[in-house]
């Protein structure tokens, strides 16, 4: 692992660590009054403030986990290389693609 | 194997028996050695090659705990022999005596440090004094916050039990491991040497100090109350400073 994909990996730990406990606190306290699903769309369309903290919540994923994954398959497999570099870019691709469709998807919806 | 009891071993001056185990290979042969006060577990293994069996291989030189010579796998946990006494590591009179973990076995108890060293040098574990030395000493305050910071690796004696209590170099061979990135910060930290870029970008990578799970397996053995785990924090550090600088300097 490079250095730069190290602070990569330690910043957006660091982002994740918040960005999960809200995103948690929020489901949490969103459900305890019984609110629908239905309910919970009313307030998220149009709330820019929703859509940047998942934004920032996707993008962070997207960046760690790969990382992450990336040593965890060069520890238990033989898998190296310049293919196991462009999967997990590609891995990252996916995640924020799917997660900030995602986002727009309930922002928008 | 066939265990190879000798029950006459216990003579005069031994206070009970020990019964010891010895790998050897894909066996395990046994003897049975006189206990003794204060006895180490290298005066175990060499009073076995000395009275009982001459063919058995193990290595040792000074006998004091500054050679780094005598590392073997003491039930299950790598030690220095000839600083580990009996009576702490056998309190039951038992002995399963291993080769150290993570290298290859040349014989019995004996193994080749050879790839041990040889990433000392892939971590630029060598002082680099630079094309022109300087024409005067370099004044180092010895509690000055740099020099504590050698002072805290630098009485490593490359006894390869960090090596072997190291799961990151089990399970990924190229990695550096605990004493050669031990070594390199030390010099890191060392005023007069001029190769810290290239020691920096030598320790940074899948093979070094990133790798690292921050086990503490390396601190946790270390004969020498070292902590390597400490010394690849500072690499970490200072790797990921030289990186941001490079890439600052390359936007």
């Amino acid at each position: 692992m490079s250095p730069l994909l190290y602070l990569a990996q330690r910043g957006t730990a660091a982002i994740l660590a918040v960005t999960v406990a809200v995103h948690l606190g929020t489901i949490l306290y969103a459900v305890r009054g019984g609110l629908t699903a239905g309910e919970i769309l009313g307030r998220t369309q149009g709330n820019l403030a929703f859509l940047v903290f998942y934004a920032v919540f996707v993008l962070a994923a997207a960046i760690h986990a790969p990382i992450g994954l990336r040593s965890i398959l060069r520890e238990w497999t033989r898998w190296r290389g310049r293919f196991l570099d462009l999967s997990m870019i590609a891995l990252s691709g996916l995640l924020a693609g799917l997660g900030l469709r995602a986002a727009l998807a309930v922002y928008g919806a | 194997m066939t265990a190879r009891v000798d029950h006459a071993a216990v003579g005069p001056g031994a206070t009970g028996a020990l019964r010891v185990r010895v790998r050897r290979g894909e066996t395990v042969a046994e003897f049975v050695v006189p206990r003794r006060a204060n006895q180490t577990v290298l005066d175990v293994v060499t009073e076995i090659q000395r009275d009982q069996d001459p063919t058995l291989a193990y290595r040792f030189a000074c006998r004091v705990g500054m050679c780094g010579s005598c590392g073997m796998t003491v039930n299950g946990r790598p030690r220095w022999t000839c600083r580990t006494r009996v009576a702490t590591v056998a309190p039951d009179g038992e002995l399963l005596l291993e080769p150290l973990r993570n290298l290859p076995v040349v014989k019995d108890l004996a193994v080749d440090m050879e790839p041990f060293f040889e990433k000392w040098r892939r971590a630029h574990g060598f002082f680099e004094p630079g094309e022109n030395p300087p024409d005067d000493f370099v004044a180092v305050a010895p509690d000055s916050p740099a020099r504590q910071e050698v002072d805290a690796g630098i009485e490593c004696i490359a006894c390869g039990v960090c090596y072997a209590a190291c799961d990151l170099v089990t399970w990924n061979p190229d990695y550096l491991g605990p004493a050669a990135l031990n070594r390199a910060w030390t010099l890191v930290n060392d005023v007069r040497d001029r190769d810290r870029d290239g020691r920096l970008a030598a320790v940074a990578g899948d093979a070094g100090c990133h790798s690292c799970h921050s086990h503490m397996s390396c601190t946790e053995h270390c004969p020498k109350g070292l902590s390597p785990t400490f010394a690849i924090a500072g690499l970490k550090r200072e790797t990921g400073k030289a990186a941001l600088r490079r890439f600052w300097r390359r936007g």
